[in-house]
């Protein structure tokens, strides 16, 4: 299968790997020496950036986490000064505070690249129209595939989500070959098509799309490929990092993490060490040439495995394999799907409780019984027993509209719950002890 | 009538209900010698709100605080009883007919007699009608 810049992609691994070390060590002198966050986290993590002297050293750099971005909401983060920006993406904040993405030119570019030598490697190219049917907008998914589909030389049919009945009459109209979009939103279209009467095997000629924003299943796949006539990729990428990114090639066996843009790890999520070669573990991406909002070994908190091998394709670039999980894994409360981003979520707008808190999940007789223990504010303490319960039923009836599933709520004194960094420590589950 | 000084500034302490936290209060007023004249506990749904007079508020609430303590101020009076059958009912039917609402009480039998510690909804009222009965107040220059 041809390749978009085939002297990168097929590039010896050695040579991959120098081009890494390099990029690294530019990186982080230039961070070292212009950002303030990271220039102070590496002194307080005791590391300089002579102590970076191959590209295992990568784990002596200290780790990022979305909350290092919340924290600096909106741009204290940017490493670019203002004159050089030229887009913001804001990430949905569907499970806390947005995340504001910087990008200046270059960070486009390399951007639009990524995807042009992964959307390649689905086997699009000139001649190709595809539909873009992510949304348009603060979101990565529309505009991000819009260029990189430009970029191969491919039609745009920049369609956004929504309309979906004009949408499958675009499709057959003109001849969209792909599409780009979630897959929960492929699976409504088709069966909107059925009910137009419109087969999207037989009656359109549509044959590869580009799924992701959202987890799917191996199974999924099996039926849209089966069911639509298609080629089903899965791309992967977050905002924190550009966007969408990173696809599957024709042979179907994880993404292509590009090493010139990206430096993957897989870690233990406890330790933070590597695990062993096709362990699951905690990814963790270095953005090797960004230059808005560069990002050293952040952790965004998906569980998967990575496959160093080269690529039957002839691609030589590591491959990450579907997501499995989070790290801050949801739990199941009552069948009910619970994530401790939720209830930290419902917490923020509270100001008599702190927004520090602690899920203990038991289960009582058949039942799973959920408490969350937050602090009481000081100063929001009157010696009334009357308002301090009326607090706790507050903080209760906001978690029910948030998580649709009834916790009961422990007020604690300031301070004396334990403060850690992931989110995962903050679930006692004593079910599975 | 200046119903001021019989107003005594009470002090009151959010705590998990668990084992240790009452000593983790009381050792902190200790260690700054600060006496604890009369107390209570009050108990709600996995938590509690322990109340006292002490000679020395001011020293006692920034060492709890500092602590991490949530603590509070509350208006109080203090009513000397007559301490034999009766001399509850007796303030508690005065307030009761004057339309004043007792929110919590403790009570002690001290030296001189038994203290009833109220926290009643109309401080100042209270004050008058209970003088006004004949029945004697305690001064907060007593305590503090």
């Amino acid at each position: 299968m041809r390749s978009w810049d085939p002297r990168i992609e097929e590039m010896p691994v050695p040579e991959l790997k120098e081009m890494q070390y390099r990029l690294l060590k530019t990186l982080v002198y230039r961070l070292y020496s212009f950002s303030p966050f990271y220039h102070d986290r590496m002194v307080a993590n005791k590391v300089h950036p002579d102590d970076i002297r191959e590209l295992s050293d990568v784990k002596k750099l200290p780790f990022m986490f979305k909350k290092d971005l919340r924290d600096n909401y909106p741009d204290k983060f940017f490493t670019a000064p203002r004159e050089e920006l030229v887009r913001y993406h804001v990430s949905s904040g569907t499970t806390g505070k947005p995340t504001v993405v910087g990008y200046t030119e270059n960070d486009l570019n390399l951007w639009t690249n990524s995807l042009a030598r992964a959307l390649t490697s689905c086997g699009l190219g000139r001649g190709d129209t595809i539909q873009v049917s992510y949304g348009y907008g603060l979101f990565t998914g529309g505009l991000g595939l819009h260029y990189g589909a430009e970029r191969i030389g491919a039609i745009v049919l920049p369609t956004s989500v929504g309309n979906t009945e004009r949408q499958i009459e675009l499709m057959q109209d003109l001849g969209s070959t792909a599409i780009a979009c979630t897959p929960s939103y492929l699976l409504h279209m088709g069966e909107v098509a059925e009910k137009m009467g419109v087969s999207i095997a037989k009656d359109t000629q549509l044959k590869t799309a580009i799924l992701g924003a959202e987890p799917w299943t191996e199974k999924m796949r099996e039926r849209m490929e089966e069911w639509l006539g298609i080629k089903a990729y899965d791309i992967y990428g977050t905002s924190e990092l550009s966007g969408p990114m990173f696809t599957e090639c024709t042979e179907q066996k994880g993404f292509h993490i590009w090493s010139d843009i990206a430096l993957t790890e897989v870690i233990d999520p406890a330790s933070g060490e590597p695990v062993a070669p096709g362990e699951r573990g905690e990814l963790t991406v270095t953005i090797l040439q960004k230059e808005a909002l560069p990002m050293i070994r952040y952790r965004i908190g998906d569980i998967t495995t990575m496959d160093e091998e080269p690529c039957p394709c002839g691609r030589t670039h590591p491959r990450v394999h579907r997501i499995q999980g989070r790290v801050d894994d949801m739990l199941i409360i009552r069948g009910i799907n619970v994530f401790p981003s939720q209830v930290e979520h419902a917490l923020m707008g509270i100001p008599e409780v702190g927004q520090h808190f602690q899920i203990v999940v038991d289960r009582k007789g058949a039942l799973d019984d959920m408490m969350v223990r937050v602090e009481l504010a000081p100063g929001s303490f009157s010696d009334k027993i009357t308002d301090i319960m009326h607090i706790k039923s507050k903080v209760e009836h906001k978690l029910l509209n948030f998580l649709n599933v009834k916790a009961n709520v422990e007020l604690v004194e300031p301070g004396s719950l334990p403060r850690f960094e992931g989110k995962s420590k903050k679930v006692v589950d004593k079910r599975s002890l | 009538m200046d119903t001021k000084k019989y107003v005594i500034k009470q002090i009151s302490v959010f705590s998990e209900n668990r084992p240790g936290r009452l000593a983790a209060i009381a050792h902190a007023l200790g260690e700054e010698n600060v006496n604890i004249l009369a107390f209570s506990i009050a108990e709600a749904d996995g938590f509690g709100v322990v109340r006292a007079l002490v000679d020395h508020p001011e020293k006692a609430k920034k060492k709890l605080v500092a602590l991490g303590f949530n603590v509070a101020f509350t208006d109080v009076i203090a009513v000397r009883m007559k301490d034999k059958p009766g001399g509850l009912y007796e303030i508690a039917k005065l307030l009761g007919d004057a339309n004043i609402n007792i929110e919590y009480s403790y009570a002690y039998s001290g030296k001189e007699g038994a203290v009833l510690i109220l926290r009643v909804d109309q401080v100042d009222d209270a004050i008058k009608k209970i003088s006004a009965f004949g029945v004697q107040l305690i001064e907060s220059s007593v305590f503090h």
